[in-house]
């Protein structure tokens, strides 16, 4: 039996592999969101900080035999604490301008950070091993499927969700919300909105980071991992809704999935594929598939 | 009136003359080098490359024997449009007499038509397709370091005689990766190989997760691995994580550099076989060159397209002497008749197809265990002569060669 001309044992592993790299899309774009959402700010340096995740952990292992679980935990202080002082001395200026201007600061940012990488490290990468306790695999029948990958899905989807209850759910997330409807009142009622935001942006950062420490493994340490990675990232924030938190992972893990699909029947518009959909949904619904209109 | 006449008529004389005379061109012999200095063949090629056409026109001895020669450089992006037109802007307004390296065949078949349009010269280094000594050969082209031809000759061969006999190709999808695939599809098939299936990636690949399950799928017993750089580096880590060899699949990279193999780390790259034109540590001469290149290159030593510059801008300045001239065409004529010498390809020659001749390698590199330190990564499994190295003169169909 086939389906479309393709084993059905290749598409289950193709859509398992989808959603691996799903999860990287959302746990990225789950990150830009919460920024988007609280801050206002446009975060093009999300790629940047991602990529300053990995090398944390890399530099870790090589300066100080730091491995990788510790990493885990270091890599999103490291780069959130990078994060917060991005924010307090420079972004927090921005808040009441246009996004266009966050937009142009970030983005320089995000130049900044990779040029010196780049300068001082080069472009081929370096290598970063899968930790001892991660590496071979289970055997699925269907396709052969590594430790580590099972590990990247089964964390994210645990963050992505821990994320998405704790805005949605809990006391603390309400006051992030009302902080962004708005600020004036829900600080007139004894809380510091300043350092609400200012540690919101480090989260949001942090994320990216914690991606980073994850990717590192899986691709080489590359000082142009993110610049890769975030223009797809923010086709799926656009298509998700901006400030859409569970939109951005659904939409994340769901083009995943479609951008496996592709690799299998038009490999050749793998890059693509994903901002076709986004040229498709903006059409149709411009305010994104899961946000809402003003 | 008749005065200016007579003066414009004096000029354009003496300025036929003076180009008859054959001069250096505004008395400045300028280099251009031209590559990806930001993205996946950054490494490979890059600032490297800038470095090594400095230390060609410094062991020349440009400033003692009074030519003035000036390098520029810049980024090509690997967009063919971007170097088409940093090619004219440095053709037509800069005075550029050489453009130099041009990885990425996409960009350097563009730049390759664009040169013979304008009567320049072009020494490709880091450009692999072998059709630019092909159906795209130029009077004002020479192909120096390596080819398609070349590496699916030396390591296609190879494997398929030692049982590697059903391929699944991963091909970058342009210019390169398609006469790569083709060149050793050809090499496959006529030693009695069988290819069973090939994917086309798009440039510059993170996740290849996907195409290696297609490729386990296919039971090929080798992944032909028709890409190069990052996209190789990520194919192969990859694919140690996704069990390819204990599946009992092999990769054949068929085009790696050294700054591959050091990416990667030795644990990840031991074994892997492929078809290299220099290594830094084959004698005296290139291990002097190298260290002098590593001091001047942030430690990383130098790949075949670095050594492959050296060599080539070496050879145009000796030819730009000998000819007291820089007319590209001229030149390059000049370059094929005399024959090659430097310390890092040995002697050789230029054919008439604008391919320069040396010998290539087939390298395997080293065990963790048997490698003494970072940079010490091959061992030399066998040397290719000169003369059967390359694709054969009558077998390109370049419009150059009389038949």
């Amino acid at each position: 039996m086939t389906i479309f001309g393709i084993p059905p044992q290749a598409l289950f592993g193709q859509l398992l592999i989808g959603l691996i790299n799903g999860a990287f899309y959302a746990m990225l774009s789950l990150g830009l969101s919460v920024i988007f959402g609280l801050l206002n700010i446009i975060n093009f340096a999300h790629g940047a900080l991602y990529m300053m995740g990995a090398f944390v952990a890399y530099f870790a292992l090589q300066w100080a035999g730091i491995g990788y679980w510790p990493s885990l935990l270091i890599g999103p202080l490291v780069v959130g604490l990078v994060g917060i002082v991005l924010e307090r001395t420079m972004l927090k200026r921005l808040y009441h301008l246009d996004h266009l201007y966050g937009l142009l600061l970030t983005f320089g940012i995000a130049l900044v950070i990779q040029g010196v990488f780049r300068n001082e490290f080069g472009s081929s990468g370096l290598p970063y091993g899968i930790p001892k306790q991660l590496q071979g695999g289970y055997n699925l029948g269907f396709m052969f499927l590594p430790m580590y990958r099972a590990w990247v899905i089964v964390f994210s989807l645990v963050v992505c969700l821990g994320t998405w209850y704790v805005i949605e759910r809990t006391r603390l997330g309400s006051y992030l919300r009302a902080a962004t409807e708005n600020p004036a009142l829900v600080q007139a009622f004894g809380i510091n909105v300043p350092r609400m935001i200012t540690l919101t942006y480090g989260f949001g950062v942090a994320l990216a980071a914690l991606a980073g420490v994850l990717a590192a493994p899986i691709y080489q340490v590359n000082p142009l991992m993110g610049a890769d990675l975030i223009i797809v990232v923010f086709a799926v924030v656009v298509i998700g809704g901006m400030g859409s938190i569970l939109g951005s992972i659904v939409t994340g893990f769901a083009l995943g999935v479609v951008e496996g699909f592709t690799k299998v029947f038009y490999p050749e518009a793998s890059n693509t594929v994903i901002f076709v959909i986004m040229a498709l949904v903006l059409l149709v619904r411009p305010a994104g598939l899961f946000g809402r209109t003003a | 009136m008749r005065l200016t006449r007579v003066f414009t008529l004096a000029a354009a004389l003496l300025a036929v003359a003076s180009a008859a005379h054959a001069q250096v061109s505004d008395g400045v012999i300028k280099i251009g080098v031209l590559n990806d200095q930001s993205s996946l063949y950054a490494d490979l090629a890059g600032q490297g490359s800038v470095v090594a056409a400095r230390m060609a026109v410094e062991d020349f001895g440009a400033d003692k024997k009074g030519m003035k020669v000036e390098i520029i450089s810049a980024d090509h992006q690997n967009k063919p449009d971007v170097g088409s037109q940093i090619a004219r802007q440095w053709l037509d307004a800069d005075k550029v007499d050489v453009i130099v390296d041009v990885p990425n065949s996409g960009v350097a078949l563009a730049v390759n038509q664009i040169i013979r349009d304008k009567g320049k010269a072009f020494l490709v280094s880091g450009a692999a397709s072998s059709d630019l000594t092909g159906k795209a050969c130029s009077p004002n082209t020479i192909h120096w370091t390596y080819d398609t031809w070349a590496l699916a000759n030396g390591t296609g061969n190879a494997i398929v005689k030692t049982g590697g006999d059903t391929w699944f190709f991963l091909t970058a999808d342009y210019a390169f990766g398609h006469a790569l695939e083709r060149d050793v599809e050809a090499v496959v098939v006529k030693n009695g190989g069988k290819v069973v299936g090939k994917v086309r990636h798009p440039l510059n690949t993170q996740d290849f997760s996907s195409f290696l399950l297609q490729a386990q799928a296919s039971k090929a017993k080798i992944i032909g691995l028709a890409n190069a750089g990052g996209d190789t580096t990520n194919a192969i880590k990859q694919g140690s994580e996704f069990g390819i060899a204990r599946g009992g699949q092999n990769f054949a990279g068929l085009l790696v550099f050294i700054t591959d193999v050091h990416a990667l780390g030795l644990e990840k790259a031991q074994g892997l076989m492929f078809t290299e034109t220099f290594y830094w540590d084959m004698n005296d001469r290139t291990r002097a060159f190298s260290t002098k290149f590593a001091e001047r290159n942030r430690g990383i030593h130098p790949t075949m397209i670095h050594a492959g510059v050296y060599s080539s801008v070496l050879h145009y300045l000796k030819a730009v002497e000998a000819l007291k001239g820089d007319d590209g065409t001229k030149v390059i004529a000049k370059m094929k008749e005399m024959p090659t010498d430097d310390p890092l390809f040995g002697k050789g020659t230029v054919r008439p197809d604008g391919r320069k001749i040396h010998p290539a390698y087939l390298f395997e590199v080293k065990k963790p265990s048997e490698s003494k330190g970072a940079w010490d990564y091959y061992k030399t499994r066998a040397t290719i002569p000169a003369e059967q190295a390359f694709r054969p003169l009558d077998q390109g169909d370049c419009p150059l060669v009389k038949k």
